[in-house]
């Protein structure tokens, strides 16, 4: 199995290790819950080092990330400043979601799923046949998160040198010193950092960071975290076969300039058209239990599944993203261990910055 | 490493039973099975004076992980289950063997549990 330059912190640690998509990854340090609470109330932090960045370099970079990603990076026009999107394939189904960065017009920044890499690198390279842009993965970078409402205050004063170029930074904006990129966004709906620096620096930097007090957080509580937040898991809520006009992401797709011919535009516009059939949406459930993935969802209008579904620490009560028939509204119920038990459906996100939204 | 206690019996499922001497028996989950669900976020236990047949699945433990049956270790009737558990389910990660306790039930007797030992060399 592979393992990012962290892997022996996470041991020490006593880091509950299991196989993700073929890394040694932490699930958890002993509770999630308590880890979920962390970055909820003060400052947590994830190694995600295993998540892989592509630079995109050379005179056409632009009008090929423009060609590539079905956001326009044409909304990008200061250094640092950052994009969510979906890559997609022909028949507008996800290739992975992504972050974009802009660093100028010959210069893009990506950061792709790890799980894809594989897959994106070599669509990527497919796609970039007759343009002048050089794709370059850069396999030795890691990546640490930090986040929670006191995540920066605690990164700066861990890390010397950082507040003078991430003090002033905008939520979705990054900086960059040297091979340190500093990006303020996240994947927990809390405040915070994902900081980008070459692997011979990630175990000084972590343990800098766990003597300010940040404490190490798995993969459980990232994946609790991320589903209060409402925000998609890439294999979850997308895929390959689904469009991101239902996976509730419509937000990430610019059709707004029509000379812009991405790939899977065509595809989407015809799903346009027909109306989408499908979307995804929040459940709360109002009994006791767990949702569970692939569960299966009663609505008025048709059945449904669980695309993620888990227990919220912050709520204390189970919640879930499902797809559902696109009209779908109000109580619904869901098949849990062979009973069915009344949720309501909500428009995520459930939690961001600590209060409950649902 | 899990703890294994040797004041009482275990099952192929990862529970332990307590004799507690008056024809009652106290029953929960073991170290090794709490540690292996993660955090406890539901328990669902039955009412005292609910007879089980053995085998039944008569509580289930919920984790952010996975929900978990427990099973009648034989036929059964519960007098007394642990209602602390529905607050605070996370009794069960904390103190499985003490305070995280799920039922105490009545039974002739039971078949087929391992001595500490036993069960300890099944966890290697």
């Amino acid at each position: 199995m592979k393992h990012t330059p962290l892997y022996q912190a996470h041991v020490d640690a006593q880091g509950k290790m299991v196989d993700f998509g073929g890394w040694e990854m932490p699930l958890n340090y002993g509770s999630q819950i308590e880890e979920h609470h962390q970055v909820r109330s003060d400052a947590g932090m994830f190694d995600v080092s295993h998540m892989t960045v592509v630079d995109f370099k050379g005179t056409q970079a632009k009008v090929f990330v423009q060609t590539l990603i079905a956001n326009d990076v044409e909304k990008l026009k200061t250094e640092g400043k950052a994009l969510y999107s979906c890559m997609l394939n022909e028949s507008g189904g996800v290739v992975d979601d992504l972050i974009v960065y802009y660093i100028n017009d010959e210069d893009y920044r990506m950061v792709i799923n790890a799980g894809t890499t594989e897959k994106d690198i070599a669509w990527i390279n497919l796609q970039a046949q007759g343009f002048d842009v050089s794709v370059e993965p850069k396999f030795d970078l890691a990546m640490i998160a930090v986040q929670g409402p006191n995540a920066r205050e605690k990164v700066f004063a861990a890390m010397p040198g950082v507040e003078n170029i991430a003090g002033e930074l905008k939520p979705f904006n990054a900086a960059s010193l040297g091979s340190l990129f500093i990006a303020r966004t996240g994947y927990t709906g809390e405040d915070g950092f994902e900081i980008m620096l070459p692997d011979k620096s990630a175990e000084f930097t972590w343990k800098m960071l766990l003597e300010g007090g940040v404490k190490p957080c798995g993969l459980g509580a990232r994946d609790t975290l991320r589903l209060e937040a409402g925000m998609s898991l890439y294999g979850s809520e997308m895929n390959d076969e689904v469009s991101p006009l239902e996976a509730a992401l419509s937000w990430t797709v610019d059709l707004s300039n029509e000379d812009r011919q991405f790939v899977g535009r065509k595809a989407l516009e015809e799903l346009k058209n027909e109306g989408a059939k499908n979307t995804i949406v929040g459940l709360v459930l109002e009994g006791k239990g767990v949702i569970r993935n692939h569960q299966k969802v009663v609505t008025s209008l048709g059945d449904g599944e669980v695309t993620s579904g888990t227990f919220s620490p912050t709520m204390g009560k189970a919640i879930a993203l499902a797809r559902v028939p696109i009209d779908a509204t109000g109580s619904c119920e869901i098949e849990m261990r062979n009973k069915l038990v009344s949720a309501k459906i909500v428009k995520p996100p459930f939690v961001r910055n600590g209060k409950v939204l649902v | 490493m899990s703890e294994v206690r040797d004041d009482r019996q275990y099952t192929q499922t990862h529970e332990w039973i307590l004799d507690n001497g008056d024809g009652t028996y106290t029953m929960g989950v073991t170290d090794h099975a709490q540690a292996l669900l993660g955090d406890m976020v539901f328990v669902e236990l039955p009412g005292a004076g609910d007879e089980a047949s053995q085998e039944d699945e008569f509580c289930v433990v919920e984790s952010v992980k996975a929900a978990s049956g427990v099973y009648a270790p034989a036929d059964l009737e519960v007098v007394e289950v642990n209602e602390a558990l529905d607050d605070e389910p996370e009794l069960v990660n904390s103190s499985c063997y003490d305070d995280g306790w799920l039922v105490k039930f009545k039974a002739e007797n039971i078949e087929d549990l391992m001595s500490a030992q036993d069960y300890t060399e099944t966890l290697d």
